[in-house]
């Protein structure tokens, strides 16, 4: 104890020779975070960085690790980094604390739109939203004379054009490698063609007609997109996109800001953004809406607390988010729509609005099965009627074993 | 030897063995028939997510676990659920569904049992290609001029280092979409070529990469195995008139056999656990293998449960499975050995 106090106050200290300009103030609590690894939270952890004493974990196997982490206790991580789909874990083993008082204290730049409240309390702190929207290459789409697609019919009559007229190899990229990925597609989907997952008794609605509708509908862009599209994920579409082979997809936001990243694209400037396509008439985009936030572990002292989250709240103001505009759709103040932002918002915005990602424990267990089923019937191995059979079939063996269902 | 050199020789090694196989073997065992699940309750819960703008609120019954007060644990109870997780892993009942309609490719839709033909299939396709590749390889270097020896050994031997994962992946890049290979092939026959778009291609791959990445390994012990063949028998049998392919069969593979069953032993255990190739080759569309399977049920999902009752199931199954496919080469050598202490 005494040697770590000692090797404590040295690292201080050292601290304190140092200066950081960046940082309205000096952090002497030992701060460590656990994110995903994409371009945003490098922003963001990197502005926390610069009050020192801090060190940030950006990992895309962080949901793995996420919920076990925060579980030890003193838990292994001070700040964590989540979406809607990764918060419920933490959530329900009640590993994140409440936020409400530090808020009061250091939270006077949050908007009220940032705070994300369970029952009252806020639980989570949102600094960006993200969601599947159509990207399209505007050039590709005005020399062929096709207006901007609004709804998946729309989108297969653009891509029977960009096909017979042979400016790309595949007319449609999309983020259908199996498991996860996959599995996300339908969920964007079945919404859309107004299914809801689950009934009352916690058992699974995906075995009906907007389920069976959805299916085709994913079915059909196989026409378009690349054989091997059972194994693209949103950075193979976003390398198939920056390449030039491709000329629309249904990807996330948070992959737009790369399309004119003059390193690695070819198309800069060619990529314009607009709401995800409806899956049928007067319906909701066909899409979910995702936010990624920051939690407070509930392991750790209230001093190291208070610490976190007054870091937390340094590294998302507005000078980050000024030097970031472009890496994320951000709800932190000072942020400005840029053109990469317009089909994001048009999909938020729109009337009836696409659902919030659902963060239960069903949707994770619905997910995985989804995510194992889906491939057979994209293969051609099984019929839509028999795989949605199989999901549901899937879905109540795992929910009994999970103590969800009877 | 006296038993007490004996115990300490051999007691460190039965000490970490009984700890770090026996014990987990054991738990794994026990926990293919229990199920451990949270106390669940349903709770009406005001959720706000953010907008664009403004903030969507929601309020709707959700199912969460109950939180211990002291501990601050969730709460979970265990529960003996006798054969239920290896019912759910093997589901008998669409298999006999499947065989009495006559509709056998059912069958291959259940996980489990897609997951068995392809082990098995890649197990024993690539076993005779090993022992054979292996042999060949051995029998070039044995017959080359010495000065080449010493670079052909080193240059065999290389795909034998590589990380599975890695070697798996590259071969991943190599072929996927515009990879290098796949876009000279294309330029050559004017064709385009997806080997990751069907099934057959991406086994075919997945041979041939596990027969270039073992058969280093067989060349390996037979090489060694060829130094002791008995020249005297080898000469007599020329003297005989043997042809090269006689001397073979009838000389240097009989030699050989004890190597031959061992390779074919460590290539039965390590081939059923395949599961570097289903993860570089991303090929859980069209094929996954028992051991994958295993790892899917443990993987956490995005709520964070995992399958563990089922992963254990799956593991006990996979077990014993490598004891049946061991049974017959064991014997065989369990005869040889008993025959020759006589």
């Amino acid at each position: 104890m005494y040697l770590k106090k000692l090797a404590l106050a040295g690292v201080v200290s050292l601290m304190g020779t140092s200066a950081f300009a960046a940082c309205a103030y000096e952090n002497d609590v030992p701060l460590k975070s656990l994110s995903a690894g994409f371009e945003a939270w490098k922003a963001v952890t990197d502005a926390m960085a610069e009050c020192g004493n801090f060190q940030a974990e950006l990992d895309q196997e962080f949901r793995t690790k996420q919920p076990a982490a925060f579980e030890a206790n003193p838990s292994l991580y001070h700040i964590g980094g989540v979406s809607n789909g990764t918060v419920t874990p933490l959530l329900n083993a009640g590993t994140i604390r409440p936020l409400d008082d530090l808020v009061a204290k250091y939270g006077q730049n949050l908007s009220p739109n940032q705070l994300i409240k369970v029952d009252g309390k806020t639980m989570a702190i949102a600094m960006m939203v993200n969601t599947q929207h159509l990207m399209y290459r505007e050039d590709i789409f005005a020399d062929l004379g096709i207006a901007t697609p609004t709804s998946w019919d729309e989108v297969f009559a653009a891509a029977e054009k960009i096909k017979a007229a042979g400016v790309v190899d595949h007319a449609i990229g999309a983020t259908m490698k199996s498991g996860w990925n996959l599995a996300q597609e339908f969920v964007n989907m079945y919404p859309g063609f107004g299914g809801a997952f689950f009934n009352a008794d916690n058992t699974t609605a995906v075995n009906s007609d907007a389920g069976v509708k959805a299916l085709e509908t994913m079915a059909k862009t196989l026409a378009y997109t690349d054989p091997e599209v059972l194994v693209s994920d949103s950075t193979y579409v976003q390398q198939q996109f920056q390449q030039g082979k491709i000329a629309m997809s249904n990807l996330w936001a948070s992959r737009a800001g790369a399309m004119n990243d003059e390193n690695e694209s070819s198309v800069v400037g060619k990529v314009k953004m607009a709401a995800a396509p409806i899956a049928m008439d007067g319906g909701a985009p066909a899409t979910t809406l995702w936010w990624d936030g920051i939690v407070i572990a509930a392991n750790i002292t209230d001093e190291e607390a208070d610490a976190a989250f007054r870091l937390a709240m340094e590294g998302l103001d507005e000078e980050m988010v000024k030097a970031n505009n472009e890496a994320a759709i951000w709800l932190v103040k000072g942020y400005e729509p840029g053109p990469l932002a317009a089909g994001a918002i048009a999909t938020a915005t729109a009337t009836p609005s696409a659902p919030p990602y659902p963060s239960t424990t069903q949707m994770g267990l619905l997910h995985t099965a989804l995510g194992n089923e889906l491939p057979a019937f994209l293969t051609g191995d099984r019929d839509a009627a028999a795989t949605l059979v199989a999901v549901e079939e899937a879905y109540t063996t795992s929910a009994k074993e999970a103590g969800v269902l009877e | 030897m006296k038993f007490k050199t004996f115990f300490w020789f051999v007691g460190p090694s039965v000490f970490m063995m009984l700890l770090f196989i026996a014990a987990p073997l054991v738990s794994v065992f026990i926990q293919s028939f229990q199920v451990t699940q949270p106390i669940m309750q349903q709770i009406e819960v005001e959720t706000c997510t953010p907008g664009f703008l403004t903030q969507t609120c929601t309020t709707e019954v959700k199912t969460v676990p109950v939180i211990d007060e002291v501990t601050g644990k969730t709460q979970t109870t265990t529960e003996w659920v006798g054969l239920q997780s290896y019912r759910n892993v093997l589901q008998m009942d669409k298999v006999w569904a499947a065989l009495g309609s006559g509709n056998w490719g059912d069958i291959l839709q259940i996980d489990f049992w897609k997951a068995l033909r392809f082990t098995l299939s890649f197990t024993l396709f690539t076993l005779p290609l090993v022992i054979g590749v292996g042999l060949l390889i051995a029998l070039a270097v044995n017959n080359a001029a010495r000065s080449l020896r010493g670079p052909v050994i080193f240059i065999s031997l290389l795909p034998f280092i590589i990380t599975p994962v890695i070697g798996s992946l590259s071969i991943y890049w190599l072929f996927v979409g515009d990879g290098i290979l796949t876009a000279t092939l294309e330029r050559w026959t004017g064709q385009d070529i997806a080997m990751f778009a069907q099934s057959w291609t991406i086994e075919m791959l997945m041979y041939f990469y596990r027969v270039w990445h073992v058969a280093p390994f067989a060349f390996v012990i037979f090489y060694a195995g060829l130094q002791t063949v008995n020249m005297d028998t080898l000469e007599s049998a020329i003297i005989d008139g043997a042809n090269r392919f006689e001397r073979l069969r009838y000389v240097i593979v009989p030699h050989l056999m004890p190597l031959i069953i061992f390779i074919a032993l460590i290539h039965l255990m390590d081939c059923y656990r395949v599961f570097e190739e289903i993860v570089g080759f991303r090929s859980q569309a069209h094929v996954i293998s028992l051991q994958w399977l295993t790892f899917d049920f443990l993987t956490p999902d995005d709520a964070g449960n995992r399958a563990i009752s089922r992963a254990s199931a799956s593991a006990m199954l996979t077990m014993i499975g490598i004891v049946v496919l061991l049974v017959l080469p064991l014997r065989r050598t369990w005869r040889d050995h008993k025959g020759g202490a006589h």
